[in-house]
């Protein structure tokens, strides 16, 4: 009997809009990568209303978090938080390590990815992978189960000037894989 | 890794319960129609990403955040009200310290945000925005005015129901929710297309409720909206062993 979702509608910059919520890390720290991206409708059109959110683990596959029964790693926060009122998304964080998988293998590095909007009657859910990880992202089952390269392409952020950059495509012929989690 | 392996297959999954929700290709929220994904979601399995979250709020609140009607120079106008209830998960266990976020439109239907220009007379005392962690018991309460109606584009003469936004986190990525809570007998239920987006079954768990006993008297009525997120399956979460350090 859980509650149902329900769209954040156009005004959700006035509760979801965090000074901070862009940074995962601060600025000025190593290895810090600007992730850039622009989220796209059905037409092509950018949509400056959206909401990204993003999870990760540190760069050592690791959580601050007391589920994970390796034990927590305490103060990576993980989280981002992006609007895209200039039409793209943008988070400041670091490469997450790789993350065991239950099968005894390891998940190439990745991040949850949350998107909102007015028309979004439920968040999707998607990942960013980098593009440049070519050998572990060979061995991601996750990546593995998508039909084929072109599906697995919509996952890839692509190395950019100051880090990596993904457009999200929400609807059309180049639509993002998104996940039921 | 093997040891590591088995002691993240011990970890419970969150349930889903996807006939709860309003399906996102609803073509009489007309918004939905080009931002809709056209293919099926890709199952994912549950592993340590999507069974962590961001645990936030500790030193980002303060009691003020909970009081919709304390953060101008002078109080808001409206009917004053309390809006409180309980956040569980599915299995009926509290979800405690976590953070809510709530938005809403003032008194006479009109948000506080750049690009809400229905010509509705906005309050210099009243933002519309609130914060606060659920406490041990997963119980919130906020103060704040009751929202009023408003027009929007969707169709000829559409009108909004009057509505709190909420958001939370819960304890883990999965249990990720945006809502938005009604009032009973909002006699305009029944035209919101995106009230309507949700499967009969479950639309009444977005209507609070009212409480007379609740209410404080000389002051505020109360509405009750209870939360729940996601339930996780039966398996027993077993504390990892000591080789697994």
């Amino acid at each position: 009997m859980t509650t149902p979702s329900q769209t954040v509608g156009p005004f959700l910059a006035i509760a979801l809009s965090w000074p901070d919520g862009p940074y995962v890390v601060q600025e000025g720290t190593p290895c810090a990568i600007w992730l850039r991206g622009r989220v796209l409708d059905g037409e092509g059109e950018p949509i400056v209303d959206a909401l990204v959110e993003t999870w990760q683990a540190d760069p050592q596959g690791r959580f601050d978090h007391p589920d994970d029964p390796r034990g927590a790693v305490p103060g990576f926060r993980g989280f981002g938080r992006s609007e895209t009122v200039d039409g793209e998304y943008a988070v400041l964080t670091v490469k997450p390590g790789r993350v065991p998988d239950e099968r005894g293998g390891l998940q190439a590095p990745h991040l949850d990815v949350s998107v909102f909007a007015r028309g979004l009657l439920d968040r999707v859910v998607t990942r960013i992978y980098f593009a440049d990880e070519e050998q572990a992202n060979r061995e991601d089952d996750v990546l593995a189960s998508l039909p084929d390269d072109a599906a697995r392409a919509t996952l890839l952020a692509q190395p950019s000037a100051d880090g990596y950059r993904l457009d999200l495509v929400l609807q059309g012929a180049d639509e993002t894989v998104f996940f039921a989690v | 890794m093997t040891q590591t392996a088995s002691a993240h297959s011990a970890l419970a999954r969150y349930r889903s319960e996807p006939e709860a929700h309003p399906p996102l290709a609803s073509p009489d929220y007309v918004s939905t129609r080009l931002r809709s994904p056209l293919r099926p979601p890709v199952p994912l399995p549950q592993r340590l990403t999507e069974l962590t979250g961001p645990l936030l709020g500790e030193g980002r609140i303060t009691d003020l955040d909970s009081d919709l009607t304390r953060q101008g120079e002078a109080e808001p106008l409206g009917q004053r009200i309390l809006v409180q209830g309980q956040v569980r998960d599915d299995d009926g266990r509290p979800v405690p310290h976590a953070l809510l976020e709530i938005w809403q439109a003032n008194a006479a239907g009109r948000y506080a945000h750049l690009r809400d220009q229905w010509p509705a007379p906005l309050d210099p005392n009243f933002v519309g925005l609130g914060r606060t962690l659920t406490d041990a018991d997963g119980r919130y309460r906020f103060t704040t005015i009751r929202p009023g109606a408003y027009p929007w584009g969707n169709h000829h003469n559409a009108w909004r129901p009057a509505h709190i936004h909420f958001s939370l986190f819960g304890r883990a990525f999965t249990q990720r929710l945006v809502t938005q809570m009604y009032f009973p007998d909002d006699v305009l239920i029944p035209y919101d297309p995106i009230a309507l987006a949700v499967p009969e079954a479950s639309r009444g768990r977005l209507v609070s409720s009212f409480s007379m006993a609740d209410t404080q008297p000389n002051w505020a009525l109360a509405y009750i909206f209870d939360i729940v997120l996601r339930g996780r399956d039966a398996t027993p979460f077993e504390a990892p062993h000591e080789e697994d350090e």
